[in-house]
């Protein structure tokens, strides 16, 4: 137990490759983590945590569906819309979906140009990606009010089970509360990086720390996090 | 593809952390209030914990007073002694030992026991502590609310606890979810960082197989938390929307007061289920970093290495992974489908085994140690004969027969009082005389502390043993008194009586342990560095108390594990971990 193995800190040692790889990173010093910073791992820890609060919440909404004694309503009814004189189901929720995952996308690209740095088109980028969130909020906005004029309460609803409405509004709330946030920090990393804080290395108000592009990254997990979380709830609330 | 650089690794470089990283406080309010140093947020959350653990000590002799000499006292109704058990055992798991063990000991031990300046993101770690401070003003303003706390017992279990006929109905409910809410949140900041410095910001040569056990158990605990306060987070906002907006997450229909209640179609079980998700694992976020913090008072005092060190970190790692599947050993009288008791009651006694490693390897280290019974020491065997006690209760509540007849009854509280609440207070009490020198620069009396051991130790065995008989007996817990049941005979009437004066007197002498720690904070004998002798980072830092950054121009670079204590040959009794071998071999040299 005595040993006295000590990386060099001058080279960086050969990497091996798989399991082995893992391995040895864990069994090294310093790092478990061998190129991730402090921040990116602490956003991943956090998502994980994160990923507990959410599968907790639909755990208890299908625990209700599955127990409840009373017809549970149907989705593909209910978040349906008449348009241009059609009737058809889950559209809204179906355009939602393609604007948030679209999203994900412009998001991606923000992180390749911020890795360029390319000041501008990151910007410009992290705001298209702002603007698809606050259009999913928006949209959410317009869908709770719907369903508030046809009587939809978080106690009870006019087509069945009463857990109905409290799920419904409970999660996509948490959920809505997720993209709002991430639409605020999207807004603010934009700013900093249009202003070029990160190629000065400007201290954080807050914190008195360099930023780097890094963070770009780091924002984009989040938001790519809020969008997977979004395909689950999804799938299990609207579709099943 | 454009080939990028990579940056991951700017401002981090690998040897050293540049000083221009920390936050340097400009103020006296930056530097003692708004600091955002880990070691002033430790002592910050250690003196609010304990602060409410205070409130929650008194509420324990309220108690106390009650069940020992019923319709004695009539300031206490029924009422308020069902808020009292409520409040107790909120503040005692959740405010005082969650936040001492990882927000007191894990801000101030983890980043020098690594070997790190600070904690990764210190101004998260700052909000950590003011959002805990929120939480537990909002827990503590229930007692001034119209209605006053709720009553519904620690566990909060719906429909009882918010309807009306449970005390605190009103406000206190509300508020205590909503401090809930807040320390999870709090905690959930301090958490990550915590996580973050043992993964990613450990010094020169510490590899994660040569951390103290104190940061493997803080770790896992810390994991642990994060993955399980997640639970309790969830249950919280569903039981605050049922109480504020009448959802029916968790209420069942049922008839309130003569009237059917607005509620219905939910499922009281899900919240136990969700609470105990949380609540199995709390236990051993309790109990882990006191299993960390005993290997290394063991070691040190008993001037030996740690038996089987590396069984000792996979023994927490299992623990840590087993108490996720062990939940529902708490539902067995709940209406649970019977047989899922086969499985839970299974993995239950499965944890058994990685304890019992633990506590094989701690008796083992103390065989033929060179034990010195200094007041830490002392408290840690005071914690391997209350956990060996509890621990074999637990064996009986774990399996399902045996826990039938033993539930609700004085038996459960006497065994988790043993094992996860005196247990873990005599690390907590043994590992504040450990490292008050380092904190202050000053020693704890001796004498006091050796009179506050020995009235503490036998005094919580002289409580809750006993119970143990009360409980066989059939005498249930929670209730306000006991009446005239026939079952009970009127010698378990004296016997409560004797535990409440002992109840008293142990809390007596923890005031003496308070006026011990503000005595010695100005008339203590100075410490020097390393009193201990110990070989962890923590004592061997340039000053002591540590100034700010910890180490001065230059991290410590690790050379060995940290329990090389009494080394055959070596000039001391202890090598540090940052010795250099080349040091030691000339101290060898000189020896001989």
């Amino acid at each position: 137990m005595a040993e006295t193995l000590l990386t060099d800190p001058g080279q960086s040692p050969a990497r091996l490759e798989g399991w082995r790889g893992i391995a040895a990173d864990w069994a090294s010093d310093q790092r478990a983590f061998k190129n991730v910073s402090w921040g990116k791992a602490m956003m991943w820890i956090f998502l994980l945590s994160d990923t507990f609060i959410f599968s907790c919440f639909l755990l208890s909404y299908m625990t209700a569906r599955m127990s409840t004694t009373v017809p549970w309503p149907n989705p593909s009814e209910v978040f349906a819309l008449n348009i241009a004189g059609k009737h058809i189901p889950l559209i809204l929720i179906a355009i939602m979906t393609f604007i948030l995952i679209s999203s994900s996308g412009t998001m991606a690209m923000a992180v390749n140009f911020g890795y360029r740095r390319d000041r501008v088109r990151t910007a410009i980028l992290m705001l298209v990606t702002a603007a698809f969130g606050a259009t999913f909020v928006g949209m959410q906005a317009f869908e709770w009010t719907k369903l508030i004029m046809e009587g939809v309460r978080p106690w009870g609803n006019p087509w069945g089970a009463p857990q109905f409405g409290a799920s419904f509004f409970m999660i996509t709330g948490f959920h809505g509360t997720h993209v709002t946030i991430g639409v605020i920090f999207l807004i603010a990393i934009a700013r900093k990086v249009f202003r070029g804080d990160f190629d000065v290395e400007r201290r954080g108000f807050f914190t008195s720390r360099k930023g780097y592009y890094e963070i770009v990254e780091i924002t984009g997990l989040y938001w790519h996090f809020v969008d997977l979380v979004w395909v689950f709830i999804f799938a299990f609330f609207y579709l099943w | 593809m454009v080939d990028i650089p990579y940056e991951g690794i700017r401002g981090i470089p690998p040897a050293e952390v540049p000083d221009v990283e920390l936050y340097h406080p400009r103020s006296w309010w930056t530097r003692y209030v708004f600091s955002q140093d880990a070691k002033v947020i430790a002592v910050q959350y250690s003196l609010t914990a304990t602060a409410i653990g205070l409130v929650a000590l008194v509420l324990s002799w309220l108690m106390r007073l009650q069940l020992g000499f019923p319709g004695t006292f009539s300031f206490i109704d029924a009422n308020q002694y069902l808020q009292f058990i409520t409040m107790h055992g909120m503040i005692m798991v959740i405010y005082l030992l969650t936040a001492l063990f990882l927000g007191g000991f894990g801000n101030y031990l983890i980043p020098l026991m690594v070997g790190a300046r600070d904690m990764v993101f210190p101004y998260v770690n700052m909000l950590s502590y003011w959002v805990y401070l929120l939480a537990v003003l909002v827990l503590a303003s229930t007692f001034f609310v119209p209605g006053g706390p709720t009553g519904a017992g620690w566990t909060l279990y719906p429909p009882q606890a918010i309807l009306s006929g449970t005390p605190g109905q009103d406000w206190g409910i509300i508020l205590m979810m909503s401090s809930l809410i807040l320390f999870i949140i709090g905690f959930t900041m301090g958490g990550l960082n915590y996580v973050v410095t043992v993964l990613q910001a450990r010094t020169r040569g510490m590899t994660l197989m040569r951390l103290p056990l104190t940061v493997w158990g803080i770790f896992t605990a810390t994991v642990m938390a994060l993955l399980a306060f997640p639970a309790l987070f969830v249950a919280s906002v569903m039981l605050l929307l049922d109480r504020l907006l009448g959802t029916s997450f968790f209420m069942p229909s049922l008839v309130e007061m003569g009237t059917l209640s607005k509620y219905g179609g939910g499922s009281p079980l899900l919240f136990q289920h969700l609470f105990w998700f949380f609540g199995h694992p709390e236990v051993y976020i309790v109990a882990l970093p006191a299993f960390g913090i005993v290997s290394d008072l063991i070691s040190t005092h008993a001037r030996k290495n740690i038996f089987g060190y590396r069984m000792m970190v996979w023994a927490i790692v299992a623990i840590g992974a087993l108490s996720f599947i062990v939940w529902a050993h708490h539902m067995y009288v709940s209406g649970m489908f019977p047989q899922f008791g086969y499985f839970f009651a299974t993995t239950t006694l499965i944890i058994a085994i990685p304890t019992a490693i633990k506590v094989y390897n701690w008796v083992l280290t103390l065989w033929r140690g060179d034990i010195h019974l200094t007041v830490p020491m002392l408290f840690a065997l005071g914690f391997i004969i209350t956990f060996v006690n509890g621990g074999l209760t637990g064996l009986f509540l774990g399996n399902v027969v045996v826990d039938v007849p033993l539930s609700d009854t004085m038996f459960v509280v006497a065994h988790f009082h043993m094992v996860m609440g005196v247990a873990p207070i005599m690390v907590v009490l043994g590992a504040i005389y450990h490292w008050y020198p380092k904190v202050t620069g000053r020693m704890l009396n001796e004498t006091l502390g050796k009179f506050h051991f020995w009235v503490t130790f036998l005094g919580a065995y002289l409580i809750f043993f006993p119970m143990h008989y009360l409980g066989l007996l059939g005498v249930p817990r929670r209730y306000f008194e006991l009446g005239d049941a026939t079952f009970i005979p009127s010698s378990a009437h004296s016997l409560n009586a004797f535990i409440s004066v002992v109840a008293l007197t142990v809390g007596f002498s923890q005031m003496v342990f308070l006026f011990n720690l503000a005595w010695s904070l100005f008339k203590g004998e100075p410490s020097g560095g390393n009193p201990w002798r110990a070989t962890t980072l923590e004592w061997q830092t340039p000053e002591t108390p540590p100034g700010h950054g910890n180490w001065g121009k230059e991290l410590p670079v690790v050379y060995r594990w940290a329990y090389d204590y009494s080394v055959p040959g070596a000039a001391e009794d202890f090598i540090p971990q940052n010795q250099p071998p080349r040091a030691t071999q000339l101290a060898q040299g000189a020896a001989s």
